[in-house]
Formats: C-alpha cells, structure tokens, sequence
C-alpha cells in the first residue's frame, strides 16, 4: 500500500477566492518541431463559468487544455491557474494542484488494465481514502453518469459512449474546483453525444464547476448555452427568454481559435452576432 | 522515413541522453522520498523476479554445461583437466552468470516494460495519471528500478548456481571427472574479489535494463507501430549498454582486487 500523498500541499488546501480568475493565459505561444501551435493567447476563466473552445482541427484545443493542466509547458508567456503561475510550481507541487483539476480526455484515457470501479477510484486510491468509503463515492459519481450496473467491467468491455461516462466519473469523483474537456462527444453518434452534453450541463448546473470544453461540434456548444439541466426531470430544458429576450446560459462563453490565433472570445449573444466573416463562415 | 541533417541528428542524440538522464536522477530521488507505490514494487518483483527464473535456471544451466564441455578439450592439451571447475565456477561467477542473467532478464523485462509503458502512453494514460495527480515517474519507474536491481541481484546468484551445477553434471557424468575434486577446485578458485565483481554486475545492469526500458516506453510515439519500435530499441541499447558497462566494472574491478 502507498504510503500518504504529498496532498498536504498548500495547492490543494487554498480554496478558489472568487476574485481571482480560475484560469488565466497571458501571451502564450508554444510551437512543436519550429510549427507554432499557439501564438500570444490571452483569456481568463472565472469562477462557475463554462468556456467553450471552437475551432477547425488542429487549431491547437486541445494543446491549450493540456496547458492548462500543465501537461506540456509554453514555449513563452504564463498561466495561472487557481491564482498560481504553473510554471513555476515545483513538481511535487503541481501534482498536488491537479488533484483539484479534473480532465475528460478525447479518447477517455481509461487505465485498461483496472476495472470500472479503480478507474473512478484511482484518485480517492491515492489519497488512501478507506475501501469502504472510496466504494460509496464511486458508485454516487457513477450514479451521476447513469453507469452504475457497469462498476465491475472492464474499459475493453465498455463501449465509446460508456468509456467517456466512466472518464466523467473519474474527473468529477473528487469534486474538483475546475473541469477539462478534451473533445467529450468526439467519435460518438448523436445520441450519446447529447447524453454527454447533458452530463457537462449537469455536472456545470448542479455543481457550479468551471469548466473549459473543447469541442468541434457547434450543435453541442450551442446545447449547452442555450439549455439548462432540470433537476425534476432529470434531462436537459431549452433556457426560457429573460426580460431581454435573452435564451443564453449567462455563464457559458465562446473562444474560438483559428491557426493558433484567437477570434473570437465572447458570450453567445456576441458569437451569434458577430460580422466577422471567418466566423460567419464556420458557424454556417 | 525523413533523412535528418547532422547537426540535427546530434541535438536530437544530445537531447535523448539529457531526457534519459533526468529519468534516471528522478526515478533515483524518487526512492528516497514519499509516496512509495510498495504494491506496484512488489508486483514488479514478482513479475521480474519470479518470472525471470525459469529462463534464468535453464540459461545459466546449460551454459555450464556447455561450458564445461568446450573447457575440457582445451585443458586436456594442457593436461590440466582437473582445473576444469575451477574455469566454470570463474566464469560463470565473474563474468557468464551476471552478464547472461542481464540480456536474459533485458530481453525479458525491458522489452515488457518499454511495450507496456508504451502502451499507456499512445493512448494517453500516462497523461490522463498525470492529470489524476499521480508523477508517472514514481509510480511506475521507480517501483521496476527498484525491483529489478533487487531481484538481479539474487538472479544472478541463481544464474551462478545453475551454471556450476550444469558444469558439475557433465564433468562427472561424462567427462568422468571425481565430484568432490571438481567441486573443492571450483571451491577454492574463487576469491572474495570474484564474488564482489560477480555481484556488483547486477547492480548496473539492473539499473540499466529499468531505465532504458522506461525511458523508451516513456517516450513512445507513433501507435502501436512505435510501441513495437520502443521495444526493439529497449532491448538493443540495454543488451549493448550491459556488455559495455560489464567491460567497465570488470576493468575497475580488477583495479581494485587485481586480476
């Protein structure tokens, strides 16, 4: 058995202020092999909010989640996330910082040689939270994803839709205080992309998490601003218009990237309106 | 495949060793600080260790066999047949058994280990672990260098046994040699310093076979197609690094115990 973890850290204790942004890039580039992927990023994510990432493939979504998470490092300019510059957290420290980050990879990223229930767990297992109690939370966050009956399969056993439910569960087991979606409806038909969809609106109505959502299908981007999880019902309800005539989640914002620049970054209002003629054409 | 020019041929070499050498150093501090994953060290044991011995016992085995054999028709010119334990018990304890237990266990285990980290890392689970909070590094790097150089070390007593045994075998069954000469010449041709050397093989090699195997799993690109290169790789450079780095302990060796 693992002796404890290094969670004792001051990164995982200090919560979210509410002031100061949840994630912030200030001039990031990062190039692989002399190609730049991203060049001068600049944005923040507050609290509670959701950011939509749009842009045509290979524009550099998913590059700027792992950023954020601090799976690869820019090449210049800084992000900070929960109020601290990543780069400079020694590693033991930004371990303990992605305890408090949850990420839903495109491909799932299950562990394939652990089964439904240690995959969720894997991160209670870590903070060798007793059996018993690691066993009641796993099958509450599977609960939450509709997959309890699956608890002992194994990720070969599951299909795409499942996977990406089971990789839900696991980013969401430890309530962290911010989400990562890399891609969730990537690869899956319609249907269980709006199952999906309608686990991230949950997860962001319910818990309030913020959130970053790559995603290159606008259908599900504009599901998720234009509609709110309904708790009596259990599904998904179209937002009624305010006084406005506004149908919009106020919390959900749109960045839109295009060859490592952005080009958009705004609410859904702004996005729908805009007369930019790049934009105009994609969202055609 | 794309012909790269020298000066990046080099800096991607040079970048290789510096990448290799922060992997080793890290996994090294790693056993030195907490989390220790002991579940994931002794399931490495096993795997490395117990797993090893079947081949590690028929290997070292019918090297002395051979050993013994192909030794007598030398000797016999020399008319020195009874030192014939004494040349495998030597051999095999300096330089056969700890070199034979190394490519033995590389082919084995580093090839296991560059194909499974591999694995993980074109499907993303050795970003999705570093995601979860948990360093790669520690939990599966560390717990297979500490694994592996325990276990080789005690392999390579194995190997030694073995091999001493398959001499003994033939020299009495037929080549007609007494077992208790045969075993007091093996006996009392062996030094302190023999043993130090044969022992302090496993050590590097150990560290050599977890390490590059790592480091290529660590760094796999391309699908399945590079995690099949990743394991070729490992295999190739620990099996050349253990026989250089054997050169080298066995040169410092003798500088120390002398020849």
């Amino acid at each position: 058995m693992e002796e404890n973890l290094s969670n004792t850290n001051v990164a995982t204790k200090e919560p979210p202020d509410g002031k100061t942004p949840v994630v912030q890039f200030d001039n990031v580039s990062i190039s692989f092999d002399v190609k730049p992927v991203l060049q001068e990023i600049s944005f923040s994510v507050e609290r509670g909010q959701t950011l939509i990432l749009l842009g045509p493939a290979g524009c550099g979504k998913s590059v700027l989640l792992k950023l954020a998470n601090g799976l690869l490092k820019p090449d210049s300019g800084t992000i900070c996330v929960f109020g601290k510059e990543i780069d400079k957290l020694p590693r033991r420290e930004m371990y303990a910082l992605r305890a408090r980050i949850g990420m839903v990879f495109q491909e799932s990223a299950l562990f394939d040689s652990l089964n439904v229930e240690d995959n969720v767990a894997y991160r209670l297992h870590e903070e060798l939270m007793p059996e018993d109690e690691a066993h009641t939370r796993v099958v509450e966050a599977l609960k939450f994803v509709e997959l309890e009956t699956a608890i002992d399969k194994y990720p070969s056993e599951l299909s795409g839709g499942m996977r990406r439910r089971v990789s839900i569960a696991r980013a969401i087991i430890s309530e962290p205080d911010l989400i990562l979606y890399d891609s969730p409806t990537g690869g899956l038909d319609p249907i269980t992309s709006t199952t999906i969809i309608e686990l991230v609106m949950k997860q962001r109505d319910v818990s309030h998490t913020t959130s970053l959502v790559v995603t290159h299908r606008l259908q599900d981007a504009f599901v998720l601003a234009t509609h709110r999880f309904d708790a009596a019902s259990g599904g998904m309800k179209p937002i009624p218009k305010d006084a406005v005539g506004h149908n919009v989640d106020p919390g959900t914002r749109f960045l839109m990237l295009n060859e490592g620049n952005i080009v958009f970054n705004g609410n859904t209002e702004e996005l729908i309106h805009s007369d930019d003629p790049w934009i105009k054409r994609y969202l055609e | 495949m794309s012909i790269l020019s020298p000066d990046v041929f080099i800096k991607k070499q040079v970048a290789a060793v510096q990448e290799y050498s922060i992997l080793s150093g890290r996994a090294i501090a790693d056993i030195f600080t907490r989390p220790r994953y002991w579940a994931d060290i002794y399931t490495q044991m096993d795997s490395i260790g117990v797993g090893s011995m079947p081949i590690i016992i028929l290997s070292g085995f019918f090297t002395g066999c051979v050993l013994a054999l192909q030794s007598v028709t030398a000797l016999k010119e020399f008319g020195a047949v009874s030192m014939t334990g004494s040349l495998v018990a030597l051999s095999m304890v300096k330089e056969l058994g700890p070199v034979l237990t190394g490519l033995m266990v590389s082919g084995r285990n580093a090839a296991g280990m560059a194909s499974e980290l591999g694995s993980m890392k074109v499907t993303e689970q050795i970003d999705a672990m570093r995601a979860l909070g948990t360093d790669p590094v520690r939990k599966l790097v560390t717990p297979r260098l500490i694994a592996t150089v325990f276990m080789l070390f005690f392999l390579t007593i194995i190997a030694d046994t073995a091999g001493i045994a398959g001499g003994t075998l033939v020299s009495v069954n037929m080549l007609g040699l007494n077992v208790n000469s045969y075993l007091h010449s093996s006996y009392s041709s062996l030094m302190h310093g023999d043993v130090v050397q044969g022992l302090t093989k496993p050590l590097f090699s150990g560290f050599i076979i977890a390490t590059v195997g790592c480091f290529f799993g660590m760094r796999t690109t391309g699908g399945t197609q590079g995690v099949g290169r990743a394991t070729t790789q490992a295999v190739v450079v620990s099996s050349v690094f253990i026989i250089v780095v054997d050169f080298l302990v066995t040169r410092l060796m003798i500088g120390i115990f002398g020849s």
